[in-house]
């Protein structure tokens, strides 16, 4: 039986205080009874002899001091999850919601198992190094920054570019390449009504409903929900992924959003800020994210996750783009200047890498000339931008025949390789027919990454 | 409980996050002593004491306690199981053996509470005992050996701060560690000893003196081993934004630096990268021993996702594995990747403890703290050498990477990182962005040892007749050609580069050959992935060659496109990855035909003149 207290002796922003009088466990789950029937949650975060301090999940407007009964859980938080999400829509709770009313479904999930979100560090010895991959059916991911499985691989955006269309394209087309299981779990993060709605109709619409599950978390949601979804979408991910044996694939959106609120109760709780303002411990926090990805020996089901997150002011050095950068397995950086020239999807090349990827390409998984592809497209397509910067100084036209047919390469690459349609889905084989097409506007002897026996194979070949 | 360790108990009274408050053994606890949390099994360290509670901080996550727990006072602090079975192990920032735990819970996570010892009780050891009945002994002295891996003798050593006489010591056979070796008696007592040695982490272990550092450690990193040496003893820094290749420079040198043995720390770092190295070293195989590289390395994974308090440890757990062995009387290199993760651990946990901060949010501490890991490097005299090994002169070198945010080398970790470390590699993202690897830029870095290991590669010369520099002389032309490159490097831009005079063009030209022949170097290249010295004094005395024939061609009137248009100058290029580091010869064959077509060059004009 659980225990109730009638007083509370404090409340300041999301913290309520109690005087401590009986034996509650450290990170306990407490239910706030205010006397007009709604039920609040909150957690047990600090207590020393005389004061419980618990930090309440939803906002702590309406209570008072005298209006309201604490009751004690006895346990941790712990999440429902069973088979039967596959379809649905859940709140940061893992209950199912109605996607347009927001209300909670009565029909509760028959649980098959219930966790603690906050899981166990994955060991490190006991993990594989991912070798094999996932097809998103964007040339430009599959092609030059391939997904692989057990990844995190973070994009990049800003206010104003196309990420949620991204996002969306991502979870509607992903797929693994032989017939094994596989399951998309969307997060949203912080997201507005308007977007979470199209979002859900995509997936709707896309026919691919019953492999995706969705974990909203609206704008005006309460902000320590707001910390709790990603760990709710990826506990039920780790179930997927190692008890069920599925690929599952996390995309997780907006970070930032979640760096914000991080940073708010941190101010609530008095923490001393760090780089601007955001707390110390965000790196862990962020990493006891991104971790939660990979593969595990003896296990074939896997976690990859593609965190998308939008950086103020499009600064890379800001806090939350430069801690993501530093722990996850590389990043897909989206530039402002491709999307004016309607570029879809708008990516930064040169800033963009997928650090597992050179490992897990190549005649097994993909194709024999994928590494020597990559590498020639990003080289020439680097040089050719040097030659852009080039004409603002001397003019078009004192190039020479070897930088005209790179330009040339750069507007066949923009237009024919990097944009396509955003319910556009390629296999790899029309990816890597559309590399061959761009690169033969380059001489052959200018293809001095590729070897010999591709281009005398592919070169010119369909045009 | 019995009533005789009633002192040794205590209760919880506070948590906050992972620190807890204790009662009841306030008058009893040293600093740094270990408490265990009877119930979950969950260790904590002593990080304040007050005069009525003391605050200990737990390795491991602190929810479902409760306030009036039992706590065990274990009366020792975090201390290192010295042993063998150390190497090619894992374990994790308080030493315990993550590989053990994967056999034990195969779901592949590490719940909490897990209780093992660090090395394996089970496993028996060949020990061949070196020492006899009634020998004197003292710390450090060695009274027998086990052939740990097949690269490296595990000398089993009588602990720091014990004198006396052997009363019985085994005879050869197999021993589990926890089983009677030896016994040494003070004339008083008789104390019974087995392979284990324990070592709290944060005091640095004894030895008889420290020397000069004399001798490089050699990493085949021709930029490093050219340009930013460093000592055996010595310590240095590797500071870089993200995605500039710091964990693949620490990787390329864990790989093929002439250590005797590697700790490497992953330190808050990611999980997939723990696997990568661990797949790697596994495959990889030491060019010295042919033996597998893994043989020769300790290796110390607390990834970031795992609790604070354990990442904080972990470079104190590895430096006091590194100076056991380097006891022994081996070179030992130290690798964490990376002191900022750990930085921010103590930020985070000074930050709970409600400490005043100084820079950055980062305690005021941070600088001491930094400096009592890194000057545990050292190449040092052992204690208790008597004769009976090869060597009584072990080094510990540190290499710690730093992850500056934003690639700001001006924040407090990387500053004060410089005040104790002799070695500097500045990694660039700039560099990296153009594929320059190893992005070790040359007008930032710097170190202090050429002058301590100049005598040292006088082995090396090579004693060409057109042209013999030793190795300081190469470096030191080298410097003053890159360094008159970047000069030029603005004027080149607003004249364009065929506007300077010849000279300046050649320098201009040999910087780039400097930099494509030289600096730039393939780590996943069978051939390019390392140089022995006598190689990279080849490849640098043909570039300066051709830098002082080029000299002088002009002066003769020659230009620089007679040099530039050199067929030889393709195949210069191409050392790095198509000569083996043997075939000096090969090297010596394309130094006299750079010498004949620049004579036929000459010939030629002369006829047209």
């Amino acid at each position: 039986m659980s225990i109730s207290y009638k007083k509370i002796s404090q409340i300041i922003g999301p913290l309520v205080y109690l005087k401590n009088n009986h034996d509650v466990q450290y990170g306990e789950i407490v239910k706030i009874h205010i006397n007009d029937g709604e039920v609040r949650t909150g957690e047990v975060i600090k207590m020393d002899e005389d004061v419980v301090m618990i930090e309440v999940f939803e906002e702590t407007r309406g209570l008072s001091a005298e209006n309201s009964e604490i009751f004690f859980s006895n346990d941790t938080f712990k999440v429902k999850i069973s088979k039967d999400m596959l379809g649905g829509v859940f709140n940061s709770l893992g209950q199912p919601i109605d996607i347009h009313t927001r209300k909670v479904l009565s029909s509760d999930v028959l649980a098959d198992v219930k966790r603690d979100i906050n899981g166990s560090p994955i060991n490190p010895f006991a993990r594989e190094y991912p070798q094999d991959i996932i097809q998103t059916g964007l040339s430009v991911i599959d092609g030059l920054f391939t997904l692989v499985r057990g990844q995190k691989l973070p994009i990049f955006s800003g206010q104003g570019m196309p990420h949620n269309d991204l996002a969306a394209q991502i979870v509607t087309q992903a797929q693994v390449m032989k017939k094994e299981p596989f399951l998309i779990i969307f997060c949203g993060i912080g997201i507005i009504h308007d977007e979470a709605i199209s979002f859900i109709d995509k997936f709707q619409k896309s026919g691919n409903i019953q492999n995706i599950v969705s974990f909203i978390n609206f704008a005006d949601d309460p902000v320590m929900e707001r910390l709790m979804i990603p760990n709710v979408a990826l506990t039920t991910a780790e179930y997927f992924a190692f008890e069920q044996n599925m690929h599952v694939l996390v995309v997780l959106i907006d970070m930032t959003n979640y760096a914000e609120a991080l940073r708010e109760l941190s101010a609530a709780k008095e923490e001393i800020p760090s780089r601007k303002g955001y707390p110390g411990h965000m790196y862990s926090d962020f990493a006891r994210i991104f971790e939660r990805s990979g593969m595990i020996k003896n296990h074939t089901g896997s976690i990859t996750q593609i965190p998308i997150l939008t950086m103020p002011n499009d600064d890379i050095s800001h806090p939350i783009p430069d801690t993501t950068g530093y722990i996850t397995d590389g990043q897909l950086v989206l530039d402002r200047d491709l999307n004016k020239k309607e570029i879809y999807p708008p990516f930064e090349i040169l800033a963009s890498i997928s650090r597992l990827m050179k490992d897990a390409i190549g005649a097994d998984t993909t194709r024999s000339d994928h590494a020597d592809l990559s590498s020639q497209l990003i080289s020439s397509y680097s040089n050719a931008l040097d030659v852009r910067d080039l004409i603002s100084i001397v003019g078009e036209d004192s190039l020479t025949m070897g930088e005209r047919s790179l330009l040339r390469f750069a507007d066949a690459f923009e237009n024919k390789f990097l944009n396509q349609k955003i319910n556009e889905n390629r296999s790899f084989d029309e990816t890597f027919k559309r590399a061959w097409e761009v690169l033969s506007k380059l001489p052959r002897n200018r293809l001095n990454r590729i070897h010999q026996k591709f281009i005398d194979k592919n070169y010119n070949r369909g045009v | 409980m019995t009533e005789s360790n009633n002192n040794n108990i205590g209760f919880i009274s506070g948590i906050n996050g992972s620190l807890i408050n204790i009662k009841g053994i306030e008058t009893k606890v040293r600093l740094h002593d270990l408490i265990k949390v009877n119930k979950h099994n969950i260790i904590g360290e002593v990080i304040q004491i007050y005069s009525d509670f003391v605050v200990a901080q737990c390795f491991e996550n602190t929810n479902n306690l409760k306030l009036k727990q039992k706590i065990l006072y274990l009366d020792n602090p975090l201390s290192m199981e010295l042993g063998p079975g150390l190497l090619s192990n894992v374990f994790d920032g308080i030493q315990r053996p993550l590989e053990k735990i994967f056999q034990e819970d195969e779901t592949g996570f590490i719940e909490r509470g897990i209780e093992l010892p660090s090395l394996s009780r089970e496993k028996k050891w060949k020990f061949t005992p070196l020492m006899e009945v009634n020998q004197i002994v003292s710390g450090g002295n060695v009274v027998g050996k086990v052939q740990e891996t097949q690269s490296i003798t595990h000398y089993i050593m009588v602990p720091p701060n014990i004198n006396g006489k052997i009363t019985y010591i085994v005879k050869e056979g197999e021993f589990a560690i926890d089983e009677e070796i030896y016994r040494i008696s003070n004339g008083e007592v008789e104390k019974s000893y087995d392979m284990i040695q324990k070592w709290s982490t944060t005091r640095s272990r004894p030895f008889h003196k420290r020397l000069v550092p004399n001798e490089p450690l050699i990493t085949g990193q021709r930029v490093i081993d050219l340009l930013f040496p460093i000592a055996k003893g010595g310590t240095v820094a590797v500071p870089g934004g993200f995605g500039t290749g710091k964990t693949v420079t620490q990787q390329a040198i864990a790989k093929w630096c002439d250590a005797d043995v590697i700790v490497f720390v992953s330190c808050g770092e990611r999980g997939n990268e723990v696997a990568d190295v661990l797949r790697q070293f596994a495959e990889l195989t030491d060019p010295r021993t042919n033996r597998p590289l893994l043989e020769r390395i300790v290796l110390i994974a607390n990834t970031s996702n795992m609790p604070v308090s354990a990442r904080e440890s972990s470079i104190f757990s590895g430096i006091t594995i590194a100076e056991y062995y380097r006891d022994m009387g081996y070179h030992v290199a130290l690798q964490a990747d990376s002191t900022s993760r750990w930085a921010e651990a103590l930020r985070e946990i000074s930050g709970l403890l409600e400490e005043m901060p100084a820079e950055g949010g980062y305690p005021a501490y941070l600088p001491s703290r930094l400096s009592s890991f890194y000057e545990r490097a050292g190449i040092i005299e052992t204690i208790g050498n008597d004769g009976k090994k090869n060597n009584n002169i072990g080094s510990l070198t540190v290499l710690g990477s730093v992850s500056p945010p934003a690639g700001d080398f001006s924040e407090p970790v990387t500053s004060n990182t410089k005040r104790f470390v002799q070695t500097f590699w500045a990694l660039d993202a700039e560099l990296a962005y153009q594929k320059h690897y190893p992005a070790i830029n040359w007008l930032d870095s710097y170190s202090n040892y050429p002058q301590y290991i100049k005598n040292w590669w006088k082995t090396f010369n090579l004693n060409w007749d057109e042209i013999n520099l030793n190795w300081q002389e190469c470096r030191n032309m080298m410097n003053v050609i890159l360094s008159s490159e970047n000069e030029l490097k603005n004027m080149t831009q607003l004249v364009g580069e065929e506007n300077l005079p010849e000279n300046q063009q050649l320098d201009l030209f040999t910087a780039n050959l400097m930099k494509e022949s030289i600096l730039i170097q393939n780590a996943f290249d069978d051939t390019d992935n390392f140089t022995t010295p006598t190689k990279l004094l080849a490849m640098i005395q043909l570039i300066l060659l051709l830098y002082k024939e080029g000299k002088q061609l002009l002066e003769e009137g020659f230009i620089i496109k007679d040099i530039k248009d050199l067929e030889i100058i393709a195949k210069i290029q191409r050392i790095k990855n198509s000569i083996p580091n043997e075939d000096i010869d090969e090297i010596e064959r394309i130094k006299d035909k750079l010498l004949n077509e620049i004579n036929s060059l000459r010939r030629s004009y002369r006829v047209i003149r």
